[in-house]
């Protein structure tokens, strides 16, 4: 499994990519691949600021609904809009053409405390 | 303690997401679900459904206690032939739906939920007053189901029987993969067409292996119970336990069909009345019109936003790629083209009740 260097992975399997006080927010490929086929990511949180941990949306494969958790406190900015139309981009390309969301951070240093890629393999056991 | 079926180990060198469903080890899904759907709808895929419960009843007073418990007329059956039906309870509900095959002019299996196999034995057992040979063979039989329209080109390579004799709920027993006594059915859960194999489990692997070797050229797959659930929801098939259980009546569930009042059977006088002046909830399948996808126990609301019903089963459709559902609705909700929603996380989204079935071949 793929979790590239450059990102930050919470436990609930998201992952965070930083650039300047902007965060882009997906989940991991394990994640997509335990959920299998995802149909549909719902976010109604677009324009409000929520703390780290919060539910910001949810993601629904074809048999569950799983809650999506902000892994840093901000401002939700935009969804993916190709996600609307191409749900799979999550299962096909989780860390780029995937990406959920888009966030202002309201304090970047609360991504460095987040895992890092030895310790997010170590967590899952690829 | 999880009991395995005797195809465990195949599901597991699969690669198989398994998990325990009504006692039993199972597995969910190999591929992917929309890729085992699709395969099952274009081709052909096999289910392994041996945590089914069979029941074999023998004698000259089965069919009197079968037309006891059930609610569809079994003598209308000749040796051969299949009926859908189900056990009324004495509350309005149902025990269980099961199909009823007549193995002989005396003799009778029934097939049951895997959840339900402990219920139903006691249920019918408690009316079985003139002692007729009742036997569970469930743990010593083998079922797989092999659907999709290709399936019926792999499977005749695997026997002499005429598989295209077989017509729609009906079967024939005979030597199928070289196995004696296999019964062959033409029935299933998917509405993709093909038949379910009824056999000894000691011939479980020399069957499955035959079956995989005659399907390889249609790219025939091992198929999940996810995908068997969406295969079942896009034909608006009952699931029990959803869809249907102790609580539902037939006629709410639109299974009025099987229910024939040219007998006595549990329950007859209040389900013949709810036949005759109406029920005041009814089970209705729904597309979504708006964004959302439905799921078992949302509440559905009208356009007032107070409830009217609740969600049983509910999917984004592989085959047809929107999200559609079904649920109870108060009967006046209940018509054909009508405006509901549903309720999704605190928000109203917009649906239609349709006709079942949702997929048309």
């Amino acid at each position: 499994m793929n979790f590239p260097d450059n990102l930050r992975y919470t436990k609930d399997h998201e992952w965070v990519r930083v650039e300047g006080d902007h965060a882009f927010i997906g989940i991991t490929d394990f994640a997509q691949s335990e959920l299998g086929d995802i149909v549909y990511v719902d976010v109604n949180t677009i324009g409000k600021t929520l703390n780290a941990e919060e539910v910001f949306g949810t993601v629904e494969a074809v048999k569950t609904v799983s809650d999506l958790f902000l892994p840093i406190s901000g401002t939700i900015l935009e969804l993916n809009v190709e996600l609307n139309t191409n749900p799979e981009l999550v299962n096909q390309d989780p860390y780029e053409k995937g990406w959920m969301v888009k966030v202002k951070m309201a304090n970047p240093s609360e991504a460095k405390e987040l895992m890092d890629k030895a310790a997010y393999t170590a967590l899952v056991g690829h | 303690m999880i009991k395995d079926t005797p195809f465990t180990h195949f599901h597991l060198a699969l690669g198989a997401k398994m998990a325990a469903f009504a006692g039993y080890n199972m597995p969910i899904s190999y591929t992917g679900i929309n890729d085992e759907h699709l395969a099952v709808r274009n081709r052909t895929g096999v289910f392994d459904v041996s945590h089914m419960g069979e029941f074999v009843l023998k004698g000259e007073k089965a069919i009197d206690l079968i037309q006891r418990v059930t609610s569809n007329d079994a003598s209308k059956l000749s040796p051969g032939k299949i009926q859908y039906s189900c056990l009324p309870n004495d509350k309005g509900g149902i025990v269980d739906d099961l199909l009823v095959y007549r193995l002989g002019e005396k003799e009778w299996m029934l097939v049951v939920n895997a959840s339900n196999i402990e219920k139903d034995w006691s249920w019918i057992s408690k009316f079985n007053t003139d002692n007729v040979e009742m036997h569970n063979i469930s743990d010593k039989t083998a079922l797989l189901a092999v659907q999709g329209p290709d399936s019926i080109k792999a499977l005749q390579k695997l026997t002499d029987v005429n598989l295209s004799e077989i017509s729609y709920y009906t079967f024939k027993k005979g030597v199928f993969a070289g196995i004696e006594n296999v019964l062959i059915s033409n029935t299933g859960y998917t509405g993709a067409g093909g038949f379910e194999i009824y056999f000894e489990d000691l011939n479980a692997g020399l069957i499955w292996n035959k079956i995989f070797e005659a399907g390889k050229e249609f790219n025939m797959q091992a198929i999940g119970l996810a995908a068997r659930d969406t295969l079942r929801l896009e034909m608006g098939f009952c699931l029990y336990g959803n869809d249907i259980d102790d609580t539902t009546s037939p006629i709410e569930a639109g299974l009025g069909w099987i229910t024939k009042f040219t007998k006595e059977f549990t329950n007859r006088d209040q389900i013949e009345g709810q036949k005759k002046n109406g029920v005041l909830r009814k089970l209705v399948g729904f597309e979504m019109i708006d964004r959302g996808i439905p799921r078992h126990d949302y509440i559905i609301v009208n356009e007032a936003g107070e409830a009217i019903g609740k969600v049983t089963s509910g999917t984004q459709s592989p085959s047809l790629n929107k999200a559609i559902g079904m649920g109870y609705v108060k009967s006046e909700y209940a018509a054909e083209g009508n405006k509901i929603f549903i309720s999704i996380r605190d928000n109203k989204i917009a649906a239609q009740v349709v006709k079942l079935p949702f997929y048309k071949n």
